[in-house]
């Protein structure tokens, strides 16, 4: 308890606790389309944190995250529609294929060292090369699309997913708050500090005996799992995949954008990032409405000038020059702070 | 029958590849130099295949002809960028430079989109459907002249970095960061020319291409990651191994389309792509590093 009660201050446990019950309390007065919103949110927040487990944390820019949530999304799906195996026991399977997924693409990128920008493509490959598998795979639909039946709306089941968006919000913000717990308490273990030390200087991490290959490897590994039950969510809430969607880069570039806008390597950049760019993008869709424009790519046009204005301007992210506003930053001395 | 058929596809892939070199080769000269990767480098191709299609369509102006003012459009497009938007990113860490170009490759796609919609453009020149016959083989016109003007452009190139001062200052630059900047060479202006050249090269690529296939947006990020598995599997910074590994890339996906589904071509290039990871992580025509 100690650890996880540790490098947070007073202050920063106060805007927690009442951040936490703010979204505890949300559903008794959002709509349901503001819940839809919040969902989408916590959604980018939760996979946000997962990718930056590998970037943030142990320096390993991965650009293809959406081959974990494709492979989660599918494995729970085609589990609970050729066999009837529910999401949750279904979970550790996709987990597993996931974690074996990212396990390859580590061991060939590690092990012939293969890093930085050479990485990131070899990410991308994998994820396209299952995008382009899955439009050939004929048991879960191929390009023609997977389904999930869609029944009873009117009750909620949550041993099957099914159910009203008020539960797959509390799921989601389950969700969003382990993952949270899980990065604290791996970026404060022994695990969380090799990966640090690779990634401020790899060189200098194996010089002191940190089997920088090993950690890398539960990196990608921790980070594919965690991405997967993403993908679970994704399956369940959607009822629909498509190869083209859910593998597409488009995919991979969102789930990254949230932990750069926020702050890469933060713990709080992830869920910041995801509320700016979500809470933007849907402002801009309403804009749109109101005006009755109605083009493709505007979004994506929007994305990225977001993006290149934090690039430019923010290199470390919103979220270290607000908490440092906010008078959270214990140790001014750490840019990137926690 | 089957042999001609293998025969034929082998030449078009192979004649095609030549393109895809010569896109890789832009990428591979920007990255050679600048050492930043140009994540849009596919989205500058659809740019020049647009900028063709455009021409074609108001002037009937034939893209092999329309090749030197798109480049040179091109040019000043690389040009701008590295001396506005990516020189003051050199010293900054690599996934940083990433972002910025991933950023902009994603404007450049959906603006793309904005302007020219999702529909497929395409070129029809009045040799479209001409081909040569040569003994068994059939040879499509519109192949070979992409080739032949793929193939000159890059000569052009090699000759340029060979034998002109700026080509010799560019390549003194790549070779030895400190030593440029104590000899007196503005190596920003350096790095400014050099994208510029690399997008010259893309946009000659470009209007090359639009005679082969039909341009859409979504073309952006599928040429983006083809021209970094031809230029990794050639061997970074290698020019002759961007054009090799184009060649081989183009012929790969060709033989694939005959024997497997057209659909499923781009999965062998990754095949190929880890293959060359795996074992010989420096790219066929690359030098190993010490």
């Amino acid at each position: 308890m100690t650890r996880l009660l540790g490098g947070v201050s007073r202050r920063g446990w106060i805007l927690m606790l009442a951040v936490l019950a703010t979204f505890l309390a949300a559903p008794w007065f959002a709509n349901d389309y503001l819940l839809t919103v919040l969902i989408l949110i916590l959604y980018y927040a939760y996979t946000g944190q997962a990718w930056n487990i590998m970037m943030g944390f142990a320096g390993q820019l991965s650009l293809g995250h959406a081959l974990y949530v494709g492979l989660g999304a599918y494995a729970t799906a085609a589990l609970y529609v050729h066999f009837g195996i529910g999401p949750w026991a279904g979970l550790p399977a996709a987990i597993l294929i996931a974690m074996a997924c990212g396990a390859v693409i580590g061991f060939l990128a590690f092990r012939f060292g293969v890093a930085g920008v050479y990485f990131a493509i070899l990410t991308i490959a994998f994820a396209e090369f299952a995008r382009i598998g899955f439009d050939h795979f004929r048991w879960v639909g191929g390009s023609a699309g997977f389904f999930l039946p869609v029944a009873n709306y009117a009750e909620s089941d949550l041993l099957n997913l099914r159910g009203k968006p008020v539960m797959f919000y509390y799921v989601m913000l389950g969700l969003t708050v382990a993952a949270f717990i899980l990065c604290h308490l791996l970026l404060k273990s022994r695990i969380g500090y090799c990966w640090q030390a690779i990634r401020e200087d790899e060189e200098a991490a194996r010089a002191l005996g940190v089997n920088t290959f090993r950690y890398k490897m539960y990196a990608v590994v921790i980070s594919a799992g965690m991405t997967s039950v993403a993908g679970m969510f994704y399956a369940f809430f959607y009822n629909n995949l498509f190869p083209e969607q859910v593998f597409s880069i488009g995919r991979s570039i969102e789930i990254i954008l949230g932990p750069i806008i926020g702050g890469i390597g933060t713990l709080f950049g992830p869920i910041v990032g995801a509320f700016v760019l979500t809470g933007l993008a849907e402002s801009l869709r309403e804009v749109m409405l109101v005006l009755g424009v109605e083009v493709p790519g505007v979004k994506q046009v929007f994305y990225g000038i977001c993006l290149l204005l934090v690039v430019v301007l923010l290199p470390n992210g919103i979220w270290p020059p607000l908490s440092k506003a906010l008078g959270l930053d214990r140790n001014p001395d750490d840019k990137r702070g926690t | 029958m089957p042999a001609e058929i293998y025969l034929n596809v082998a030449v078009s892939g192979l004649l095609t590849g030549l393109v895809y070199g010569l896109m890789a080769l832009g990428l591979s000269v920007i990255f050679g130099v600048v050492r930043v990767v140009n994540f849009a480098h596919g989205e500058m191709m659809t740019i020049a295949m647009y900028l063709a299609v455009f021409l074609f369509a108001a002037f009937k102006l034939d893209p092999l002809v329309m090749l030197v003012p798109i480049s040179i459009a091109l040019f000043a497009l690389g040009y701008a960028m590295q001396a506005g938007l990516i020189n003051p990113f050199i010293n900054r860490p690599e996934h940083s430079q990433f972002m910025l170009l991933v950023a902009v490759a994603l404007i450049m796609v959906n603006a793309l989109l904005i302007v020219f919609g999702p529909d497929a453009k395409n070129v029809q020149t009045s040799y479209s459907f001409d081909s040569f016959q040569l003994g068994p083989l059939i040879v499509d016109a519109t192949k070979a002249y992409a080739a032949a003007a793929a193939i000159a452009v890059a000569l052009a190139l090699f000759a340029f970095f060979r034998f002109s001062r700026i080509g010799k200052a560019i390549r003194a630059c790549a070779d030895n960061y400190t030593g440029a900047l104590v000899v007196g060479l503005d190596v920003k202006r350096l790095y400014a020319l050099t994208f510029g050249i690399g997008a010259a090269c893309v946009g000659a690529a470009g209007s090359i291409m639009v005679i082969l296939v039909d341009v859409t947006p979504p073309l952006g990020p599928a040429y983006t990651l083809l021209a970094f598995v031809i230029v990794i599997v050639g061997g970074l910074g290698s020019m002759p191994g961007a054009l090799l590994g184009g060649v081989l890339i183009g012929l790969t996906e060709a033989l694939a389309g005959l024997f497997f589904t057209p659909s499923a071509k781009s999965m062998f290039a990754f095949g190929i792509l880890v293959l060359v990871l795996l074992f010989r992580p420096q790219g066929i025509a690359g030098k190993k590093q010490s």
